[in-house]
């Protein structure tokens, strides 16, 4: 399936690479109602609305935006755990919006998730070595007599003392509850894990620790990675490639390098541009694009181009026609009409 | 020049179940007319405790400023009756919050809120101080203002409802404003339009400002001075640029090579700092830094180190101040040290 070879500065063996996720055309929209008893269907929020990517084996791709930009729920409907509205998301081959709950329950330990809040996704009343042998026992993956050793192999794997497997996830620290909800996304021996902002509740100099487990864990397990965050200087350190999305649409996709060294679209711009770096001296030089006003809803999103409304180099065409995802070169993809063949 | 905020020794301390906490363990610092000061540190290192404190907002029990002075132009603020402070509170020093979400009242109308300060502190009259109010939301940058001051909270983003908190904190001119993390809970392009106006407003009016934040680049690009903070101390206070050049605190280093930057060459592994925050109960009479730290020593455990004079205007609390260097110490640690939380 794979035809296209894509070099990325890390991986330029020359070798096309296989797809182990093609998104196609994922659309989700949460229908908006009104009324008690008799829910009338009043709108929908358009949270993803149809994009398209591929996730290469092995890589890691960072899905980058603000709040409401759809980035978790592109990864929660890629893992089905909402039900797409339209759609694909092909899996080694299986498109998993077609699969019976039951079927989908099996494909679940290729595909794990790591959540963002360490203090919301763990049971309170489970101990440390029943959250992470759930998976195994669930999946039927381990006999039993070996579990209580996997579990203290994997708590060791991530960083902790195999002796937690008997406490309670209130005695751990944020850093830490990360490091469980890992091992328990590593219990199932998965291939595929999307990663919804695991960083961002942590501390910075946990925030590293986490980082570069995630990478060791990846290089021995040879994982594959969707890592959703907002920041960017995180996503930057750990991507290969790099998705940005804009009110439910990705508007610029490319390796990391031509993401972060030359953005195109106006959005990815003004992104980058935001971001304060930790250096006085650069922080005084630095010319920010100032976005005015906030994102619009995306109940109603604006009609064209959805950045038209917030876009420094809005034209009269960008609040009339969307405009198309087109390959600039070398792979790095944009949606803007100040591009050639982005218009249709 | 009087500072206008002078801080001495403040302890401010949590008396719990599980024994005391000391939060703020000995906090000198003060703070010029018109100056930025970023207060920098992770959770838990007691920068929030700082500012509540300076504010007499401790809650009471379990919390207690325990000694210390703060003095605020000319006045120490610990020994105002609880009249005197309401009268400082709101008009004289002003705050930002966090979480714009919680901050303001969801059954008040934004005019209600606003006008509660102006009536109280100014003495304005009902329609005085809803003529204010526009003004106010026009000053931060809020369209419609005279539909928008009518409307509840809920009806306003996040970034409007930091815009609307920090029009309150101005409402009365304070000579000083302290932010604690005001732009954490907002993205990037919305934090960068909030900090832009909070600059802004700050040279239009001269207002001494106390930055209270975890993030170094918001510091970096704001703050004249930084005082960093851990487990209750000051361990590190400088000028802004000569902190990032050169700092001299084993904590401030392990910061700054722990988050990856946006504008330098991608670093194949990041260098944490290993370990974890210590537990602020019965802290012993050592650098609470040393089980994370590189340099560590014998006197490290020996006892806790005061801030020593780098020079006049740079200050480190590491016995070891002048071997630190963003190099790291020589010969050892390179690489990413693999995390190892807990014991």
């Amino acid at each position: 399936m794979a035809t296209e070879v894509r070099a990325t500065p890390q991986q330029s063996d020359g070798q096309s690479r296989e797809v182990l996720l093609d998104v196609r055309d994922l659309v989700m929209f949460f229908p908006l109602t009104r009324g008690i008893i008799l829910q009338r269907r009043v709108g929908w929020v358009q949270a993803v609305d149809h994009i398209s990517f591929q996730v290469y084996k092995g890589e890691t791709l960072g899905l980058v935006g603000e709040s409401g930009c759809g980035k978790s729920t592109t990864g929660r409907a890629i893992l089905q755990l909402y039900k797409p509205t339209s759609g694909e998301v092909i899996f080694k081959g299986t498109d998993l919006t077609k699969l019976s709950p039951g079927e989908m329950r099996k494909m679940r330990r290729y595909l794990q998730m790591i959540f963002q809040d360490p203090y919301a996704s763990l049971n309170p009343r489970m101990t440390v070595g029943s959250i992470i042998s759930e998976p195994m026992q669930i999946h039927n993956l381990v006999p039993k007599n070996q579990r209580n050793e996997r579990v203290q192999e994997l708590l060791e794997t991530v960083g902790l003392n195999p002796y937690f497997a008997n406490r309670y996830p209130h005695e751990f620290s944020g850093g830490q509850r990360q490091r469980i909800g890992i091992a328990r996304a590593l219990a199932a021996d998965p291939e595929f894990i999307v990663a919804d902002e695991p960083v961002s509740a942590l501390d910075v100099s946990i925030q590293a620790q986490i980082i570069n487990l995630l990478e060791e864990l990846q290089e021995q397990f040879k994982l594959t990675y969707l890592f959703i965050a907002h920041d960017l200087s995180v996503v930057r350190h750990i991507s290969d490639r790099v998705a940005v999305m804009y009110l439910g649409k990705i508007v610029e996709l490319a390796d990391r390098n031509s993401l972060y060294d030359d953005p195109l679209h106006p959005y990815t711009k003004a992104l980058l541009s935001a971001v304060p770096i930790p250096d006085p001296v650069v922080e005084k030089k630095r010319e920010r694009i100032i976005l005015t006003g906030d994102v619009p809803s995306p109940i109603n999103p604006p009609s064209g181009c959805r950045f038209h409304t917030r876009c420094p180099y809005a034209m009269d065409i960008c609040s009339k026609v969307e405009p198309r995802f087109v390959d600039q070169g070398g792979g790095h993809y944009v949606a803007c009409h100040l591009y050639p063949g982005c218009t249709p | 020049m009087e500072p206008l905020l002078d801080v001495r020794d403040l302890r401010t301390q949590f008396f719990t179940q599980d024994g005391v906490v000391k939060a703020v363990d000995g906090v000198s610092f003060n703070l010029m007319p018109g100056e930025t000061l970023g207060i920098v540190g992770e959770s838990g290192c007691g920068k929030s405790i700082t500012a509540l404190s300076i504010m007499r907002l401790i809650p009471s029990p379990p919390g207690k400023i325990v000694s210390g002075e703060i003095i605020f132009e000319g006045e120490d603020v610990l020994k105002m009756s609880d009249d005197e402070v309401r009268s400082i509170r709101g008009r004289k020093i002003a705050m930002i919050f966090q979480d714009p979400m919680t901050s303001l009242n969801p059954v008040l109308t934004i005019n209600r809120q606003i006008s509660e300060a102006l009536e109280l502190h100014l003495g304005m009259t009902k329609s005085q101080a809803r003529q204010r109010s526009i003004e106010l939301l026009k000053m931060v940058g809020i369209p419609n203002a005279e539909q928008r001051v009518d409307q509840y909270p809920h009806q306003f983003s996040g970034g409007m409802r930091q815009r609307v908190m920090i029009a309150m904190a101005l409402s009365c001119n304070p000579s000083l404003l302290i932010a604690d993390e005001p732009t954490t809970a907002l993205d990037v392009t919305i934090q960068a339009q909030i900090l832009d106006l909070m600059r802004n407003l700050q040279a239009e009016h001269n207002t001494a400002l106390i930055l209270i934040t975890h993030d170094l680049g918001v510091v970096a690009g704001m703050t004249d001075r930084i005082n960093v903070m851990y487990a209750g101390h000051i361990v590190e206070t400088a000028p802004t640029e000569e902190l990032f050049a050169n700092p001299k605190h084993p904590y401030t280093v392990g910061l700054l090579n722990s988050i990856p930057r946006l504008d330098a060459p991608r670093k194949e592994k990041l260098n944490p700092i290993r370990g974890l925050p210590p537990d602020l109960i019965d802290l012993p009479d050592m650098c609470p830094f040393m089980p994370r730290c590189d340099y560590a020593r014998e006197k490290c455990g020996q006892k806790n180190p005061p801030l020593m004079d780098v020079n006049e205007v740079h200050r480190s609390a590491c016995w070891f101040w002048d071997e630190v260097s963003l190099a790291g110490p020589t010969g050892k640690r390179e690489g990413g040290v693999t995390a190892n939380d807990g014991d």
